[in-house]
């Protein structure tokens, strides 16, 4: 416990850090295609000196990060179209804004908004800057499947990637996905036409010796991989921060079994959830793609599976519970073990 | 000399470090306690709507009901007295988590009460009323073991005095009995 309130500090740190890191790495990889693209252009064509191309895509990413920073959370509740939850109707509708409210006042955060996926499929994920403008959106399907406790322990886990601000991080990084995405199918639609860019350069390009070729291989490369880069980054920051939230979320409700059991009950659920696309994947309590990377261990997994294997996840908090249980001699009920 | 200079640098930013710390530390537990405060009121107003509930169909229960509000009028008055009793506000605050969850498996006993929607929706609420206090508890005694364990650890302590930090009550539960008080799970569906 006084471990985890001493990594909160450093992962609250980390996290801004890296939405800095990850917002100036975005302009300037932008830059490096634009100005590099100019220098092509010059040494290919002598009557070129202004370089309007880098001095344009540098503009273009510095507003894209801007406006992805600002309206990320907006943008990804609206991806998924989630509704929120503002005048409760229903039983379980009512539980969730009480349970929503209670995982606040345990983590000690004001409480965030609350929004419904209309999807079948147990899922959940939060979103948003910082504990005081922050979202959690459940599956229609979660609310169905799991009782009051198994429902605290998913909202605790989300309410621990708030509380480390791991939904700066992420909603960041899924809107520039986003956003380079939309870039990238803007580009292959126009390449697939007419072949702008790359075909104008690459005609004078002979004169220039292979250093010219080398150069404009490397920026036609940059293009062709930099959607593929960003997904690469938001697979490799997911892995380790669902285990600190699993092990928050036990901190929250001091009760692991309960989120071990709710974490069994979404896995053999484990249809795709249908209204979270790709880019937002990294964000969900479960891999909402079904991915079958998730379930394996070692490097390869490591570096391109959003989530950690759900077996690993349960067998930890299982192991929290038994601690726990051994500690309070024996006297530990729980619904979650029946 | 530079040497001697550059010590009394660190020292003195150090100080200022594990100071700003404790004090950030000491509003921490002053607020958590604030949490609790809410949460226990927001309790004390609920329970004359519960109570007037199921007065009608509880006819028969008088004495459950009769030791509800007699808890819930001790814990007002108690708390009325100001935040310095933590110890005899948290007594009566369990007090009355008791005599409400003897009610509750009374209510549970009777099925014919709990089908009309009304009681459904209230006991939803009481569950919930339930969780936030001992959720607002948990964070003040987290908080507060983190303030207390800080300003006694070495070398914190030697600033504890300077920020006149001094050890926060924890808000226990001190009956054995009140701890073995059967818990009435209502999330069944």
């Amino acid at each position: 416990m006084t471990s985890l309130d001493g990594n909160l500090f450093q992962q609250q740190e980390a996290n801004r850090r890296r939405t800095t890191w990850l917002v100036i790495g975005f302009v300037l990889f932008f830059a490096w295609l634009g100005f590099g693209g100019d220098y092509i252009w010059a040494l290919s064509s002598s009557h070129h000196p202004f370089p309007w191309l880098g001095i344009l895509l540098t503009t273009g990413a510095i507003v894209t990060a801007w406006y992805s920073y600002r309206t990320g959370p907006e943008k990804v509740l609206w991806a998924t179209g989630a509704h929120e939850l503002i005048d409760p109707q229903t039983d379980s509708e009512r539980q969730l804004v009480n349970v929503v409210e209670e995982m606040a006042i345990a983590a000690g955060v004001p409480r965030p908004r609350i929004w419904i996926v209309p999807d079948e499929d147990p899922n959940a994920f939060a979103t948003g800057h910082d504990p005081r403008d922050s979202h959690i959106a459940v599956t229609n399907g979660l609310l169905r499947i799991c009782n009051r406790d198994e429902l605290q322990g998913v909202i605790g886990h989300e309410l621990g990637h708030v509380k480390n601000l791991d939904v700066r991080l992420m909603t960041t990084l899924a809107a520039l996905v986003g956003a380079v995405l939309l870039v990238r199918d803007g580009m292959g639609r126009m390449m697939g036409r007419g072949r702008l860019p790359v075909r104008s350069s690459g005609r004078r390009g002979k004169d220039a010796g292979p250093l010219l070729a080398i150069l404009l291989a490397l920026w036609v490369i940059s293009w062709i991989i930099a959607p593929l880069v960003t997904q690469l980054l938001a697979m490799a920051v997911s892995r380790r921060r669902e285990y600190l939230a699993d092990a928050m979320s036990a901190q929250f409700t001091r009760n692991p079994l309960a989120l071990a059991s709710a974490l069994q009950k979404i896995e053999s659920a484990a249809a795709p959830t249908e209204s979270i696309k790709s880019g937002a994947a990294h964000l969900c309590i479960a891999d909402p793609l079904g991915r079958r990377l998730t379930n394996h261990e070692g490097w390869l997994a490591d570096t391109f599976a959003t989530h950690p294997p759900m077996s690993m996840r349960i067998s930890r908090l299982k192991g929290m519970g038994y601690a726990q249980l051994k500690k309070e001699g024996g006297s530990f009920t729980s619904s979650a073990l029946g | 000399m530079w040497v001697l200079l550059v010590l009394i640098v660190i020292v003195g930013l150090w100080v200022i470090a594990a100071y700003n710390g404790l004090i950030s530390l000491k509003n921490q537990t002053v607020n958590a306690f604030k949490q609790i405060d809410v949460q226990l009121k927001r309790r004390h107003d609920l329970i004359p709507n519960l109570v007037n509930a199921v007065k009608g169909a509880m006819d028969f229960e008088r004495s459950t009901l009769e030791a509800v509000i007699q808890a819930r009028n001790q814990a007002v008055k108690v708390n009325a007295s100001g935040p310095e009793n933590v110890k005899q506000i948290s007594q009566a605050e369990n007090a009355l988590s008791g005599a409400l969850s003897r009610l509750l498996v009374t209510v549970e006993r009777y099925p014919e009460l709990k089908a009309t929607g009304n009681i459904g929706q209230l006991q939803e609420e009481l569950t919930s009323t339930e969780n936030r206090i001992a959720f607002a508890r948990q964070l003040y005694n987290d908080t507060a073991t983190q303030y207390n364990t800080k300003q006694q650890q070495f070398p914190t302590t030697l600033v504890a005095g300077l920020a006149h930090a001094e050890r926060a009550d924890l808000w226990e539960i001190e009956d054995q009995a009140e701890r073995a008080v059967p818990q009435v799970d209502l999330s069944r569906r």
